[in-house]
């Protein structure tokens, strides 16, 4: 005999639930699955405090439950004191001293860490690789960082407020006009994890993620983002460069060792490397950056990258030859 | 005529309709069956985000109106306008379609032959 459907349902919903559950608890961009050790240090304060709360919940229900089918009153003037002023105290306290405790360590400051400026725009991230103050490398959205070494983020914002967070490395910090705030994050483990903004900022909030990538060889990842433009090498390459220049797309990007040189939009003289396109929008392909360059308001409204809809066929693959032949 | 002539015919005619019925869901107007798992096709289609030009049934967030819908594509007689929409020339189409049509603003796919083969079965499963 079949279960009745009520039973189905919350038999469905709850497998539903759980796997909802389970999905957020690991992958590039999870709070349950620390990859440093800001992460371990908040993940570890949530489970305990998820312990000792889910141990007083289930105290006060097996309270309740015996006050329920206890045949008579009872003076209770000692119950209630321990178990209504006694036992908060101590537990909370206990509590709040091992969160004060573990929380210290995070954002420890670091002495000789790497610095990187990130600069939230809606809605898209510029990233500033800075050198005693200075920047020495400027690029957008996909940043890369040494496995294992601390690395300071300073975080501003050109607009309205952000908030960057990355949770697989740390706790989310806002980005506030006219303020610089700080924060330590360190990756333990090489691999790519996912940020987003976690303040919302307008139409396109939801489009405004970006990548973490750490990798063992970052010096040489450094010095080669720091090279200019590649020189486009085929025939195709070379319509697209020449019609970067000629549709004005120098106004708002730079790519360095060419004539364009604006800033209002991300610097794409590495662009071919990154692995997202529009901050975190769509994967970085000749096709996506096409259909970009296309349809930008489309794809993400509002957004100040206009949709150059009156390029040929051959023209926009020309572009997205060129701006992915530039690793 | 007698009422068993017109009965014998109305049920000729019946189940000539039935018939009909049948044969169109039996063998419906595929003009193509493609190798290849249209499953992995699909899932494929979403990572390196086809969507961003075409609307495609079946992927999320495929909205795109830079290129043509796919919605039906297995029922398309031409690819591009150009191209005889068999399996074998999607396949070479989705991976590099501008060696096929010099014309097209749509740029060569980051797929494996293997992949685009996948890629093509998906395709050909909508109709």
């Amino acid at each position: 005999m079949s279960p009745p459907i009520s039973s189905r349902c919350a038999r469905a919903a709850a497998v539903v639930g759980a796997a909802a559950a389970l999905a957020a608890c690991d992958g590039p961009q999870a709070a349950l699955d620390p990859a440093g050790p800001d992460a371990e240090a908040i993940s570890t304060i949530a489970w305990v405090m998820f312990g000792g709360a889910a141990i007083v919940f289930i105290v006060v229900l097996v309270a309740v439950a015996w006050a329920l089918r206890a045949r008579r009153a009872r003076e209770g003037r000692g119950l209630i004191i321990a178990g209504g002023v006694v036992f908060p105290l101590v537990v909370l306290t206990a509590l709040l001293v091992f969160g004060l405790t573990v929380s210290s360590r995070i954002n420890a400051e670091p002495d000789d860490a790497l610095t990187i400026r990130v600069t939230g725009k809606q809605w898209w991230w510029q990233v500033d690789y800075l050198d005693a103050g200075e920047p020495v490398l400027t690029t957008a959205n996909d940043i890369v960082v040494p496995v294992g070494a601390p690395v300071r983020f300073v975080l501003t914002t050109d607009d309205v407020i952000h908030s960057f967070w990355v949770p697989s490395l740390g706790g989310k910090l806002d980005m506030i006009p006219g303020r610089i705030n700080e924060t330590v994050l360190q990756a333990d483990v090489a691999g790519a994890y996912r940020g987003q903004c976690a303040e919302f900022c307008g139409d396109q909030h939801a489009l405004m993620a970006f990548t973490v990538a750490a990798t063992d060889d970052f010096a040489a990842w450094l010095a080669a983002q720091q090279r200019p433009a590649a020189e486009p090498v085929t025939d195709l390459e070379a319509r697209g460069a020449a019609l970067f220049l000629e549709n004005g797309c120098g106004a708002c990007h730079t790519i360095r060792g060419t004539d364009a040189d604006g800033t209002i939009g991300p610097d794409l003289t590495h662009v071919g490397g990154r692995p997202t396109i529009a901050a975190g929008t769509l994967p970085n392909n000749q096709g996506t950056l096409a259909g970009w360059i296309a349809d930008a308001q489309a794809i993400k409204p509002g957004a100040r990258m206009p949709s150059f809809d009156r390029l040929a066929g051959p023209e926009l693959r020309a572009l997205a030859a060129y701006l992915a032949s530039l690793e | 005529m007698t009422v068993a002539r017109r009965l014998v015919s109305t049920g000729v005619a019946a189940s000539l309709l039935l018939a009909a019925g049948c044969d169109r869901d039996a063998a419906p107007q595929t003009r193509i069956v493609a190798d290849g798992d249209p499953g992995h096709g699909r899932q494929l289609i979403a990572e390196v985000a086809c969507g961003v030009c075409h609307i495609i049934p079946g992927v999320r967030g495929a909205a795109g109106t830079v290129g043509p819908s796919l919605a039906g594509f297995a029922e398309r007689n031409l690819i591009a306008g150009v191209l005889p929409n068999t399996p074998s020339e999607l396949a070479r189409w989705v991976r590099d379609a501008p060696s096929l049509v010099p014309e097209t603003a749509m740029p060569p796919m980051p797929l494996s032959e293997d992949e685009a083969v996948n890629v093509a079965a998906y395709l050909l499963t909508l109709r």
